[in-house]
């Protein structure tokens, strides 16, 4: 027993596991802090799957015609904002329910990225180079953790200190809350509601797009339809996992990818645990971690934006 | 009144355009197929679509082929193979094991429809299954790994418990052993067909374990492409996937689909199909061995020995004696070897492999 534990304890604290968690908690982060964005602003988005997929494709087409990495990250915050600005049309402009329209848009998203991304299946491009540092990098232990990884990683930690920054430090942030806490006061006080709400779902499309496009750029350099494999949905379900704070959603993304890595890397150590169990542990230990957090909360109620989800008409 | 008359000669007229289509539809045989997976998948499900295209490239006046593709195993699927059968399919490929219940009800709703089961093991009368022996591919690529690893670990990727993937660890082990007794595998469960990032993921985790020679069980390229990044070897599965892997990949074992469906359609327009359990492997060339590189000229040439040997049947990767997992003889049910149903139910591990089967 003895010895499998400290199996268990070599194996988390690698370099090399705590690098594939990396990699694989980053298009979750980089997806779900555009969400908390459009959330806060009110509007409820559930076609980021769809936004992340045909960020995937046009991400991968963009590399794969230009050879460069920086030209298919463009090109899937593009392909993503494009399919949110859609969504937001639909919802802000034409004030459909949010709801069918973003499951509606999922679904078309993975048809389109489908479409995109056919001629360019079988094809691969070389990944995105990892960060080197002449001493930093080379630190044994943390060197490739910290200044090691790919320009992504370093992007997505970048994306949610200034969310957090905008958010709770800027003026334009506070208005945003402030419309998606109560969009009818925000209104009477004469802010732009859905102007501001229509930025926000652009955003936040850019941002799926961008995770959706760290998977053919960083993570397996080719496009599959397909490939995103439901990570839009546990994005989405990290946002309200956060309580809509960018803090928590770090602790979230990092948690559901580190127990992903963990359920399938444990298997081959034979400790007993059905291999089905193991690959059920992420939505367990977010579930559970949950439950947790949310005891210790003094607050009544959700903390979810009161305004989340309900269509905004401007009455004048 | 005359709004009557106008809409009436129109109904007729769209009636009759319709029922004159029809006639002319009908003469070409409609086939239908169900993909479980993308055909962007570059996997298993390519590997169909290339027979397909195989299909309607032979019988191209004869023939008219539809495709379904990402159709969910489950409940969803009744829905999408009984919409080809009302769109007037007379033949019905669906290629997935978990399509197998789907498959059942909706050919006992339809029974002049033909349907084709791949990897399933329920029939009717209207309702045949095939499948690939790949478990011969398996035990050359298993010969293969034995001789190619240093570290006597082989990393296996596969996706459900189900007897075809068991039956493909089984059959590389016992090409491994009879190579290298000291050979051992770690083997990952994803859970799924095709989720690159999950394959990725569990390849990383492998060669971390120590693994040096990586197996899949799983239908995409991550796996390959993660093995030529970190400078292993691995093989690719049901397609051929040296692209990704030029100097990782060892060889494949990729499915041909494209005669067996030649002949199926064949069977149909001759009026002469009928149930059957088609089971076969390389020696019909329902699999094919991609070529064999990036290894040493003595390991090619024992593959390609043991390939001869199984296409002439002087050698059958379960020739008995064989040991399950606890050290028990398995009854030997076809005389010198296991007969087809211990393979097609295999749900017990040969000695040397340590994994829990789940459920026991």
């Amino acid at each position: 027993m003895p010895e499998t534990l400290l199996n268990i304890f070599h194996l988390i604290f690698s370099e090399n596991f705590i690098l594939t968690v990396v990699t694989a908690s980053t298009p979750l982060l980089l997806a779900s802090s555009g969400e908390l964005v459009v959330e806060r602003s009110g509007v409820l988005n559930l076609g980021v799957e769809g936004m992340m997929i045909v960020g995937a494709a046009c991400g991968f087409a963009g590399a794969w015609l230009s050879g460069s990495i920086l030209v298919g990250g463009l090109f899937g915050i593009v392909a993503g904002a494009a399919l949110s600005g859609v969504f937001g049309i639909l919802t802000l402009g034409l004030a459909v329910n949010q709801v069918a329209t973003g499951l509606a848009l999922t679904i078309f998203g993975v048809g389109l990225s489908g479409l995109i991304g056919a001629k360019f299946v079988g094809e691969k491009i070389v990944p995105a180079e990892h960060l080197h540092l002449p001493v930093l990098t080379d630190i044994p232990g943390v060197g490739r953790i910290l200044f090691g990884e790919d320009p992504l990683v370093y992007v997505s930690v970048a994306l949610v200190i200034g969310i957090w920054l905008f958010l709770y430090r800027s003026r334009a942030g506070l208005v945003l809350r402030a419309v998606g806490d109560n969009h009818a006061s925000a209104h009477a006080l004469g802010y732009p509601v859905l102007r501001i709400r229509m930025l926000a779902v652009l955003f936040g499309g850019g941002c799926a797009g961008l995770g959706g496009a760290y998977l053919p750029l960083a993570y397996t350099p080719f496009f599959i339809p397909g490939m995103t494999s439901g990570r839009g949905w546990i994005a989405l379900a990290l946002v309200v996992f956060a309580s809509w704070r960018p803090g928590r959603l770090v602790i979230g993304a990092y948690l559901f990818g580190a127990v992903s890595i963990l359920g399938l890397a444990l298997q081959p150590l034979q400790l007993g645990i059905p291999q089905q169990v193991m690959n059920m542990l992420p939505y367990l230990a977010t579930v559970v971690v949950l439950v947790l957090i949310s005891r210790t909360r003094g607050t009544a109620g959700s903390a979810a934006p009161a305004s989340l989800g309900s269509v905004f008409v401007p009455d004048r | 009144m005359k709004k009557l008359n106008v809409f009436a000669v129109i109904a007729v007229l769209a009636l009759a355009v319709m029922t004159f289509g029809v006639v002319h539809a009908a003469d070409k045989l409609k086939i239908g197929f169900i993909y479980v997976g993308p055909i962007g998948d570059l996997g298993y499900t390519y590997q169909h679509e290339v027979g397909r295209r195989a299909l309607q490239k032979a019988l191209n006046d004869k023939v008219e082929t539809t495709y379904l593709e990402n159709v969910p195993e489950g409940a969803d699927a009744e829905r999408a193979i009984e919409q080809l059968a009302r769109a007037g399919n007379k033949l019905i490929f669906t290629t997935s094991f978990g399509f197998m219940d789907a498959t059942v009800k909706v050919a006992a709703k339809y029974p002049n429809v033909f349907f084709e089961h791949a990897t399933g093991f329920k029939r009717s009368k209207n309702l045949a299954t095939y499948a690939a022996r790949f478990y011969e591919g398996r035990y050359i690529q298993g010969q293969i790994a034995g001789k190619m690893t240093k570290s006597n670990i082989i990393g296996y990727i596969v996706s459900f418990p189900i007897p075809e993937v068991i039956s493909g660890i089984n059959a590389t082990m016992l090409g491994a052993q009879s190579v290298n007794p000291k050979v051992k595998f770690k083997i990952i469960w994803v859970n799924s067909w095709f989720d690159p990032g999950k394959e990725a993921d569990a390849a990383k985790a492998l060669i971390d374990q120590g693994a040096d020679v990586l197996t899949q069980h799983t239908d995409s390229p991550a796996a390959m492409q993660i093995a030529e990044q970190r400078g292993i070897h691995a093989f690719g599965q049901s397609s051929d996937m040296i692209k990704f892997g030029p100097k990782a990949q060892l060889t494949a074992d990729t499915d041909y689909w494209g005669d067996y469906y030649i002949d199926r359609a064949k069977l149909v327009l001759d009026g002469k199909w009928k149930s059957d359990d088609t089971w076969d492997g390389l020696d019909k060339g329902m699999v094919v061995m991609a070529s064999y590189t990036n290894m040493p000229d003595d390991v090619k040439q024992m593959a390609m020995k043991t390939e001869a040997a199984i296409k002439s049947g002087a050698l059958h990767p379960f020739k008995c004696p064989i040991m399950d997992q606890s050290g028990k003889t398995v009854e030997c049910k076809g005389g010198s070897r296991l007969d087809n149903g211990q393979i097609l139910s295999m749900n017990w591990y040969v000695k040397g492999v340590d994994d829990k089967m789940p459920g026991q």
